[in-house]
């Protein structure tokens, strides 16, 4: 459905987008995610078409973004950060207005307001559709962008941040009304939190400093960060380097760096893949006769990762 | 086309909706209203204008007009700043662009609705020319030319406010700009015509809005005039366009 292949975008001298390539199916929740000014609404703005790349190419259903932007603007629906509507107009005026933006006669206009603003929830305080804009509340205008980009029924949704600045409450209400878009759109979302896009996407691209560092699945996700398993080993009875060359021995172990944590060393200790070392370093232990106070495995979360990206990036600057 | 008229539709309702158009239009009135009636006296610039409306003169608005021609070159840069630069400031431009509209669309729509604002001004103005039809015996066809002048004038300005309100995020200097160049094409050429040698003289001094106007507001049809004042509009959209375009590029 969408194919980005090679997208840099530069702003004057600043590198925004640094060569990226993605594809995303039709059908699908994707979420971008990435620490402040990574690039996602660069990546946004240049797939619904409001700025030209520097380089590469992208397509939507086999429409450049480029040449063909009318055709793509057509069919796509995008709710900027920020949400950025007229102050001055009413709720429904808005949406008429942009209904007719988009091409639709009188009769299908109306019908279309209503029907997007039942999805987004705009029709309960009665007079919703009649108050201006510039007195709604945030939740309340994100509700209106949205409503917004549903309007034409677009094959493609794209939201940029689309739960930021909304009470708990109605950040899980706009996560399942995304859930729910998602059965009949493509939805490309961007968000700081792993959390939610976990949990919403069905497919995640990481990005930092302009580049995707990591994409796929979740659970692949989790795979490929996580890495070789590491077990954590804390004890004492030796000398720490003793203890350490000891762990090193044992089979299946790649590597051991010993810190102290108290009266007691900590040992980290490095496998293979899939390895789960606990038994044989507990094996040792007993066969050594240390104390032993803790023994556990970890596995890198993707949170972990994510935050080590982001902080990669911080310290890279 | 029908793109066009839903922009300007919007356009002109932003205008209803807000104070500051009410402002300028208060001012506006109000400076056609005192010329009408009580003449400018400005000794230190040697301007002296009697009252247009007054017993014993002409019945014709054209003196009025000829002020308001320059009065127009600080009116209708304050009416066209918004256009443009509030979209950029507030995001709006983001929304407006990814909808399945073309630049020149975007541009002709906000073009029209200002014009139809500035319509509705010029409209206003009606009421000062029926007390002269009461009070007098006006002739219609210089009244008409008059107006017909006024019309093209203010298309020209607006094309040339709308172009400064896509330079830039800021709707005062947007507003500034504007001024700027109405006030070169209006009063700026007479100094630059003193100051070149003589055989350019000639064509600078073509270049100044208000000698065209001029020949309008005499009662005097000139095809020259129509010509210039369309593709001084049509120039200033054209470019307004191309750098609306090239702000996103960027
Ligand atoms: N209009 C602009 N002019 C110049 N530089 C810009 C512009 N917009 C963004 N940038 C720069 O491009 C880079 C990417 O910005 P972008 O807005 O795409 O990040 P982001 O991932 O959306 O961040 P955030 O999470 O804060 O929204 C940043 O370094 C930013 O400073
Ligand atoms: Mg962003």
């Amino acid at each position: 459905m969408i194919d980005v292949k090679h997208l840099t975008k530069y702003y004057g001298r600043t590198l925004a987008v640094d060569d990226i390539s993605f594809h995303i199916d039709a059908g699908s929740v994707v979420g971008f995610l990435g620490p402040n000014g990574a690039g996602k609404s660069t990546t946004l703005r240049i797939l619904t078409c409001f700025m030209p790349a520097t380089s590469g190419s992208a397509t939507i259903a086999g429409y450049d973004v480029f040449k063909q932007s009318l055709q793509i603007r057509g069919m796509v629906g995008y709710m900027p950060e920020n949400v950025p509507l007229y102050p001055e107009m009413r709720v429904r005026e808005y949406l008429m207005f942009r209904a007719a933006l988009r091409g639709m006669k009188s009769k299908q206009r109306s019908l279309a307001v209503d029907r997007a603003a039942e999805k987004c929830w705009l029709v309960k305080p009665e007079d919703m559709m009649r108050r201006r804009i510039d007195q709604l509340s945030r939740g309340y205008r994100q509700r209106v962008g949205l409503a917004d980009c549903l309007l034409h029924d677009p094959k493609v949704l794209v939201l940029d941040e689309p739960t930021i600045g909304l009470d708990p409450a109605q950040v899980r209400e706009m996560r399942n009304l995304i859930r729910s878009l998602g059965e009949e759109h493509t939805v490309i979302l961007s968000s700081h939190i792993l959390a939610e896009v976990e949990q919403l996407c069905g497919k995640l691209i990481i990005i930092s400093g302009g580049k995707i560092v990591a994409q796929g699945t979740p659970d692949e996700l989790r795979r490929q960060v996580s890495g070789p398993s590491r077990v954590i080993v804390e004890l004492r009875g030796g000398q720490a380097e003793q203890m350490a060359k000891a762990v090193a021995d044992v089979d299946g172990v790649r590597d051991v760096q010993h810190s102290r944590a108290g009266n007691w060393t900590r040992l980290t200790v490095q496998g293979a893949e899939d390895a789960d070392l606990r038994q044989d370093v507990a094996d040792l232990v007993a066969a050594k006769g240390y104390h032993l106070r803790e023994l556990r495995r970890e596995i890198g979360s993707l949170e972990d990762f994510f935050v080590q990206m982001t902080y990669e990036q911080i310290t890279r600057d | 086309m029908r793109k066009v008229l839903i922009l300007a539709k919007r356009e002109l309702s932003a205008y209803f909706y807000s104070p500051m158009a009410y402002v300028i239009a208060a001012l506006f009135l109000l400076m056609v209203g005192v010329i009408f009636l009580w003449g400018v006296r400005v000794p230190f610039l040697k301007i002296e204008l009697e009252p247009v409306f007054r017993s014993g003169a002409e019945s014709t608005l054209r003196p009025l007009f000829d002020v308001l021609a320059y009065g127009l070159a600080v009116v209708v840069p304050l009416l066209t700043m918004r256009l443009v630069a509030e979209e950029f400031r507030s995001g709006t431009i983001e929304t407006l662009m990814t909808a399945p509209v073309t630049d020149a669309a975007v541009i002709l729509g906000k073009f029209l609705g200002a014009f139809v604002m500035y319509l509705f001004l010029l409209v206003a103005t009606g009421i000062f020319f029926t007390l002269v039809v009461v009070f007098g015996k006006p002739d219609w066809g210089v009244a008409g030319m008059g107006y017909l002048g006024m019309v093209l004038l203010g298309g020209a300005y607006i094309s040339v406010g709308l172009f400064a309100s896509t330079l830039t995020r800021h709707q005062l200097v947007a507003g500034l700009i504007g001024i700027a160049i109405l006030a070169f094409f209006t009063s700026g050429l007479y100094l630059v015509v003193l100051t070149v040698p003589a055989e350019y003289a000639q064509s600078v001094a073509k270049l100044n809005m208000i000698t065209y106007f001029a020949d309008f507001s005499r009662g005097v049809f000139d095809t020259r005039g129509l010509v210039f004042f369309l593709t001084v509009t049509a120039f200033f959209l054209f470019i307004s366009v191309k750098v609306l375009e090239s702000r996103r590029w960027r």
